[in-house]
């Protein structure tokens, strides 16, 4: 194997590792964002289907590229675009409501 | 600046990227921080893909006019799409758009490995062939299997497990084809065997078509409650996938973010299987209850249940002290968070402590419930995990359980049934408890919930939604 090989080897498997510790320290609450928000992180193929697009030379490899992009960019766009649609429910209230007013709703921001 | 020059600021803006990537999901584990978190981990993406158009654009040779319409043309059209429909789409139907992003996802790593490898035209070194293959393959499952979740979920197919005649048979002969289509183009590339570039391709479409129906047949006998776990694995293949295609093209973003998805859906998919006091390989293979009809059919038979109307309820509720909510997939299914919380509101006026107990399963997934009543507004300190509120459940007046069954069912504390073991919500020590139900309908473990027969309980038998807004109008007539 070639050491550039090698050293991505290295580079995957520490990433792996780096991985397992983020992600278990997350909540319950939480994982159903943090699902979306690392789909949307394998979004990053679209730099793959960029290069793929950029060698490009015969009408198959064209095809192969076109779709890779949309397919990347849709991922990309739409993943990060709902996740944040799903963690801005869990933003603070300006104000905690209290049991006795029922006038948090018109609090601005709300 | 030199092409070298250029190259290494572009390379240490990919690392840039991953490490926004890295932080960003770190500052994902809580909720004050979780949507700073992702916008960092937007950012991470926005530097990664300018480095590396900019990367492109002035190397040798730069990029053809056709390239620059493909990037351009297919990052509109996708993110376009994408856009529109995370912006349009329902908060219910939020899983099984995740499903959808994770299917196109995968699609586009099986194609970027499958467009090297038709380039490299059987020429490729032994490495190379592996990434590529194990790319195109895992990306192929992922891009049909996810598609299947998805489709479960949304109800456009069935969400009970399908199962096919010999379907499994099928699904085994599939893998088997897929690995042996792997070996032989491995072997091909080491050049123990002859494969003229017509029986590379041939062998690559192979397993590429293996692949796709693999994931078809992998996920249609597994049932709809389950397709969170799945949707969760399938999206640790995608990440493994995009780092196939990151080695392919020795592009350390690819691999790095690739192997944090991979890792992460793992773990996910484990702590998720875990809150259901389930194996991921369990789930795989299929199948729940199947067998365990019997033990569960023994303990639930022979009891009565007790009917309640809302305006009963409503004089419980309203004069009770600590009201606890349990909401479930049937608030889910009816979309009456907002129901919920307008009657919540209305108790904390009269001076009622309300607190809702949110089942780590509970709804579609996993923290579904959390965003489902955040997004009606419900204050987020209000809503208590399992571990947390189970002890304030004895000091409760009354649990109002909407559409929520096998997470509340005591049977889940002996042996012998088949939700044994799964951690519940303990209902039942409430002084009195109202079930909003709209049929004594079976909960996913397929067996009656003891709970509907304790004296304790009355069953208000109505949608979520209308059962809701029958009780509100009940509390205001008050």
């Amino acid at each position: 194997m070639s050491d550039q090989l090698l050293t991505s080897l290295a580079i995957f498997t520490l990433a792996i590792l780096v991985g397992f510790e983020v992600i278990s320290k997350v909540p319950a609450t939480l994982h159903t964002p943090l699902m979306s928000g690392a789909n949307s992180i394998h979004g990053i193929v679209l730099v793959g289907a960029m290069i793929i697009a950029s060698e490009a030379d015969n009408p198959v490899s064209y095809t192969l590229a076109f779709i890779a992009m949309v397919f990347g960019a849709m991922n990309v766009v739409g993943g990060y675009v709902v996740t944040d649609r799903m963690l801005q429910m869990f933003r603070k209230r300006p104000t905690a409501p209290k049991p006795t007013t029922d006038g948090a709703d018109s609090a601005p921001g709300a | 600046m030199s092409q070298q020059w250029i190259y290494t600021i572009v390379y240490l803006a990919w690392l840039a990227g991953a490490a926004c990537f890295v932080l960003g999901l770190h500052r994902m584990n809580s909720p004050a921080t979780g949507r700073s978190g992702n916008q960092l981990s937007a950012t991470g993406m926005v530097i990664a893909v300018v480095a590396t158009l900019v990367w492109l654009l002035t190397r040798e040779g730069g990029l053809s006019t056709t390239a620059i319409v493909i990037i351009v043309a297919g990052f509109l059209i996708g993110g376009g799409a994408g856009l529109y429909t995370a912006r349009t789409v329902k908060m219910t139907a939020m899983p099984q758009l995740v499903s959808l992003f994770n299917a196109v996802g995968g699609g586009a790593a099986a194609l970027v490995a499958i467009d090297d490898f038709i380039r490299l035209n059987s020429g490729a070194p032994v490495d190379t062939t592996i990434f590529v293959v194990l790319g195109a393959l895992i990306g192929s499952v992922t891009f049909t299997g996810s598609l299947i979740a998805g489709g479960k979920l949304q109800g456009l197919i069935p969400g009970k497990p399908i199962y096919v005649p010999g379907g499994q048979l099928v699904t085994i002969a599939l893998a088997v084809v897929a690995v042996l289509g792997t070996i032989a183009l491995i072997l091909g590339a080491y050049g123990t065997l002859t494969l003229d570039s017509t029986a590379t391709l041939a062998l690559l479409g192979v397993v590429v078509l293996a692949g796709l129906i693999f994931g078809v047949t992998m996920v249609l006998p597994i049932g709809g409650a389950d397709m969170p776990v799945v949707i969760s694995l399938l999206n640790s293949f995608t990440g493994t996938a995009a780092a196939m295609a990151g080695f392919v093209l020795g592009n350390p973003v690819l691999i790095i973010s690739g192997a944090l998805v991979g890792a992460s859906g793992a773990i996910l998919t484990k702590l998720m299987a875990d809150a259901m006091n389930r194996s991921v390989m369990n789930i795989m293979i299929g199948g729940f209850g199947g067998g365990d009809e019997a033990a569960g059919a023994a303990a639930g038979a022979g009891g009565t249940v007790r009917e309640i109307g809302a305006d009963d309820v409503a004089i419980q509720l309203a004069y009770a002290q600590h009201v606890i909510i349990v909401p479930g997939y049937g608030l889910a299914v009816a979309q009456a968070q907002h129901a919920v919380r307008e009657l919540a509101e209305l108790l904390e006026a009269r001076g009622v402590d309300v607190k809702y107990a949110i089942h780590p399963v509970a709804g579609r997934m996993p923290g579904h419930m959390n965003v489902l009543l955040a997004e009606a507004n419900v204050p987020y300190p209000q809503l208590k995990e399992m571990e947390e509120i189970n002890p304030e459940f004895d000091r409760a007046d009354v649990a109002l359980v909407i559409g929520a069954n096998d997470v509340t069912n005591p049977a889940a504390r002996r042996p012998g049934s088949p939700v044994s073991g799964m951690p519940i919500l303990d209902v039942d020590h409430a002084k009195s408890i109202v079930v909003i139900k709209r049929s004594m309908g079976k909960g996913y473990a397929g067996i009656d919930n003891e709970l509907y027969s304790d004296p304790k309980t009355g069953m208000l038998f109505a949608d979520a939604k209308d059962g809701l807004a029958a009780l509100t109008a009940a509390v205001k007539a008050l």
